[in-house]
């Protein structure tokens, strides 16, 4: 394994910070989301062309600065950074589209704030992912939380502002009051705080301190929404559609679990964990998480809430699949932060272009939508069919991987957790699904013409089915990096 | 003239300040320019002594050539070299950033405000660059005299506040002098450094004793540590926003820096953490400061207020890490003087700006500042994310060091205070931000379909030098680590572990 030592992780992070300035001085919304475009597929090029040196088991570093001695901003770029920069980095590509279609659709007030956050808030998304440190990694990980609060309460009305508050609660308090004496105390007692592979942490910490400090951690990353940690997730709904679907199914959450994994991982080390039995009790912690947001999503009518306690669950997957420490559980819970990604993307798209459409946001005012809106709820029925994980969709993949790995790790709980918890996802969203396309003509709230949202709308969560649909056939690619981030 | 840097840092605002108010008498206009060429000099002096002690270590300068103890000496090391540069660089900032403040408010006053404004500069800088310890109390009567009469100008209560401030400065400026008149009966000297060679053979004096504690005290008078803070909001927050911008980030801290001084260079360290058993009870009284200062902010109705309060938590920030007494907690101290000297004036100028253009800084008077004046309140944004402690900004890293050097002193409480103090802060901040931010101010309807309202900033100078100060607060932050390696680390007596 060889190391790089590139300038491309900082630009990878950086080209969208420098897309601000551009943004506040473009002369028309054309030219500005023009740029916009231009910036995010630069951004996921600059990833992708370190996918394979990454493939070949290499890792990619540079150093910004060192800002405390012996501790620098430094980026360091393997398997799991990239993985996860990879599909937060595309997905912004195809919700940069939805969002000209959802925000001009709506003669949504303030869109240069917003395009500006939401490029801030991706430099943070790919800062944390290519952290080499759990400094780094908080200085992104803060940065990420404040650039999102203008996008959560972009309304600027009273409900905007208490979920902001919330929000600002659940994220920020947390993160100051757990994860930074967390990372102190690590820091004391060893010295360090770069990941390593096998972590850093083991022989320096008492048990009891190793246990404390990893649920600081697990409840700090607030943003990965383990109960009882989850509330400001629902909340977060009332931000547009796009940044919903972005940063609160893929960019934001996935940073949560992402540092629950890398601190698993990285600082702690599996052997570590499992010598402790550290990781049953947070399979249990997160396997609670699972069955409860399940059962929660079932009673929600706004079909965005549906679909956050419904995220909430799946991140739970994540965190449950990597502390299982066995290899196929660790597989499938990081190839699960892609899967999801791509089928709860389509049902926030399709959420949004519903609302576009017709201004619906209850499930109970959607029946027979179907008729009117078919392209995208065939995309929904594939998103959720990801979720739920089925096949023809990626969701199978992981699901298939987390179910051997409870089996591999001797977990049944787990497994009947798991597979209770499939059979409640398919409770929440099939109804929803079958009530758009087959009702009786008198219940039926819509006529029989079709009439699509803005193909801007239309088109991204077409593209992501899709997608979902090619991981099924093609998963390769993350289950490759997910076992390179394992050591496999 | 290189080796002068010393004395020209003093004397030439020093003298300016009188030319100023006899230039003020024929034209108004000259007053400022006068003002930037003395404190723009005096900047000049600072970085050239601090560039110079990087190079070759501390010199001292004999004031008339007149040699020591008898004499009075400037010494010049890392410790106050940094402190210079900042109190200077303060000093230029604020004076170009207020200068159509000062117009408006002072039109007949000009000549007497930047005379006033000089000579306050002058005593800052004069208590930091001596090592003579009565020359320290003169120059703080300075300090104390023209900042009574920069808070006496303002408007409403600030004479009232003025009349407070006195009472508590003199006190606390008497008990430091009593003090330095016991170390006098004791030794026989004035001079710092003979003070301190004196006074490590006989640190078992009661005289001795006597002169620290009451020092002490006087000391933490002036710099307003809970429960001794009771003069300082109503004086900064009625004093006029030209005045305030100078007089809140710098003078808090030139008495942080007077006491290091005093309890590590002139009493040993070995005197002041061993001798007495006082660690335990002063990290103790700093994390009270800290928890009050943020439980009182809390309670306040308008933006300086909130700010004068979080000035008070952020003194036990700096007393708790020199109590703490480690290498790390020290330079967490150090760092913090900086850095808080940096964030407190963008916080500041902010307030200023906002209260120029927004004829005031109650909560209802912000309402909507975001669309007015979006890049005065950017800049509060970053002042307010650096005081919450959001890295890359400064106020990060002092905390950092703070609680590091908590961790390994094992003074959870200071540590637990810290924590608290960030998120008391993040609520404080995001208040004010919500009120600018959701709330429409007068006359707009709402925020939705509606065409935005014409921008409406503060002066040209002042939102100039807030974005200046703002990016300063990241920079500090991303060349902390320098700054402590190579500055404030070798300030650092050796005997501290």
């Amino acid at each position: 394994m060889a190391t790089i030592y590139s300038i491309k992780p900082l630009l990878a992070v950086i080209v969208s910070l420098l897309l601000i300035p551009v943004l506040i001085s473009s002369r028309t919304p054309n030219i500005r989301e023009g740029w916009t475009f231009a910036i995010a597929l630069a951004k996921f090029l600059i990833v992708a062309s370190m996918v394979p040196a990454v493939l070949l088991g290499n890792q990619i570093v540079f150093t910004v600065a060192e800002i405390i001695p012996g501790l620098a901003i430094r980026f360091k770029v393997d398997a799991l950074g990239i993985l996860f920069a990879l599909v937060a980095s595309l997905l912004w590509i195809v919700t940069s589209a939805y969002s000209i279609g959802y925000m001009r659709g709506l003669k949504e007030h303030s869109q240069t704030r917003y395009f500006c956050f939401f490029a801030l808030a991706l430099s943070a998304t790919i800062g944390v992912a290519f952290s080499a440190n759990l400094l780094t990694l908080y200085l992104f990980y803060e940065m990420l939380s404040f650039a999102t609060y203008p996008l959560v309460t972009h309304h600027q009305d009273r409900e905007a502002r208490s979920s902001g508050r919330k929000y600002l609660l659940y994220i920020v308090g947390p993160s100051i009051g757990l994860v930074l004496p967390a990372m102190l105390i690590c820091y004391h007692l060893t010295g360090t705080l770069e990941f390593t592979p096998r972590g850093f942490l083991a022989g320096a910490a008492s048990p009891l301190m190793t246990a404390v400090l990893l649920f600081m951690f697990i409840f700090g990353f607030a943003k990965a929404a383990i109960m009882p940690m989850h509330a400001w997730l629902p909340a977060a709904m009332v931000a547009p559609t796009p940044v919903s679907a972005l940063l609160h199914a893929v960019a934001v959450v996935k940073v949560g679990v992402f540092s629950i994994a890398r601190v698993m991982t990285g600082v702690f080390g599996v052997d570590l964990l499992a010598g402790l039995h550290l990781g049953t009790i947070v399979c249990y912690i997160a396997g609670f998480t699972v069955i409860v947001a399940s059962l929660m999503a079932i009673s929600q009518d706004g079909l965005k809430r549906r679909l956050a306690f419904s995220t909430i669950g799946q991140l739970s997957y994540i965190v449950l699949g990597v502390a299982l420490l066995s290899p196929k559980g660790m597989t499938g819970g990081l190839v699960h932060i892609a899967m999801h990604a791509f089928g709860k993307i389509t049902l926030f798209f399709c959420a949004g272009a519903i609302f576009v459409a017709t201004g619906k946001k209850y499930i109970s005012e959607m029946t027979g939508i179907g008729k009117r809106m078919p392209v995208t709820m065939v995309a929904f029925f594939i998103g959720s069919l990801s979720v739920i994980g089925l096949p023809p969709t990626g969701g199978f993949f992981s699901k298939w991987y987390l179910v051997l790995g409870t089996l591999e790790s001797g977990q049944t709980t787990m497994l009947i957790i798991l597979l209770t918890s499939s059979l409640l996802n398919a409770a929440y969203f099939l109804p929803i699904v079958y009530h758009a396309f087959f009702c009786s003509p008198e219940k039926a709230m819509f006529g029989d013409d079709i009439q699509e949202a803005p193909l801007w709308c239309v088109v991204p969560p077409v593209i992501t089915a899709a997608g979902s649909v090619f991981l099924f056939f093609y998963p390769t690619l993350f289950v490759r990096l997910a076992e390179l981030a394992i050591g496999l | 003239m290189n080796s002068h840097f010393p004395a020209l840092i003093i004397v030439v605002p020093l003298l300016s300040a009188f030319v100023i108010v006899m230039a003020g008498w024929l034209n108004k206009k000259y007053c400022f320019p006068l003002a930037a060429a003395a404190l723009g000099s005096s900047l000049v002096s600072a970085v050239a002594m601090l560039s110079r002690v990087m190079d070759s270590g501390p010199f001292t300068y004999h004031l008339g050539g007149w040699a020591p103890p008898w004499g009075i000496e400037y010494r010049v090391d890392h410790l106050n070299a940094l402190v210079l540069v900042v109190v200077a660089a303060v000093a230029f900032i604020n004076l170009i950033a207020t200068r159509a403040i000062v117009r408006a408010d002072f039109p007949e006053k000009t000549g007497s405000f930047y005379g006033l404004y000089s000579l306050f500069a002058t005593g800052l800088l004069g208590v930091v660059v001596t090592g003579d310890a009565f020359n320290l109390f003169v120059l703080l009567e300075i300090t104390a005299l023209t900042g009574y009469a920069l808070i006496g100008i303002g408007k409403q209560h600030a004479p009232l506040a003025s009349l407070n401030y006195i009472f508590m400065g003199t006190i606390g400026a008497s008990f430091y002098l009593l003090g330095v008149g016991y170390l006098y009966l004791a030794t026989g000297t004035l001079n710092m450094a003979d003070l301190a060679l004196h006074l490590s053979k006989i640190s078992g004096s009661t005289v001795v004793l006597a002169a620290f504690l009451i020092c002490l005290t006087g000391l933490y008078m002036k710099m307003a540590l809970f429960p001794l803070h009771a003069w300082l909001p109503n004086a900064y927050a009625c004093a006029p926003s030209a005045a305030a911008g100078i007089i809140a980030p710098l003078t808090t801290k030139v008495m942080v820096y007077v006491l290091i001084r005093i309890t590590l260079f002139v009493f040993t360290p070995a005197f002041t953490y061993a001798h007495l058993p006082l660690n335990q009870a002063m990290i103790w009284l700093a994390s009270l400061a800290i928890v009050m200062g943020s439980i009182l902010a809390l309670s306040q109705k308008s933006l300086k207020k909130i700010l004068v309060y979080i000035i008070v938590a952020e003194v036990g920030y700096m007393v708790g890490g020199l109590w703490i007494g480690n290498r790390i907690s020290i330079s967490g101290s150090i760092l913090h003087i900086v850095n808080d000297a940096a964030m407190t004036l963008c916080v500041f100028l902010a307030a200023a700006g906002l209260q120029f253009k927004l004829k005031g800084d109650s909560f209802i008077a912000l309402r909507g500042s975001f669309r007015k004046m979006p890049y005065t309140m950017a800049a509060l944004v970053v002042g307010g994310l650096s005081i919450i402690g959001v890295p890359p900004t400064c106020g990060f890293f002092s905390k950092w060091y703070l609680i590091s050097g908590a961790l390994t002193a094992g003074t959870y409480q200071f540590v637990v205070a810290l924590l608290l103090n960030s998120l008391v802060n993040v609520v404080l901040f995001f208040r004010i931000f919500e009120i600018g931010y959701f709330e429409p101010f007068p006359g707009q309807d709402s925020h939705r379909g509606q065409k935005a309202q014409a921008i409406n900033e503060a002066p040209l100078s002042m939102v100039a030098m807030l974005l200046l100060v703002s990016a300063g607060l990241i920079a500090l932050g991303l060349f902390s680590s320098d700054m402590v390696t190579r500055i404030i680390l070798p300030s650092i007596p050796a005997g501290i572990l």
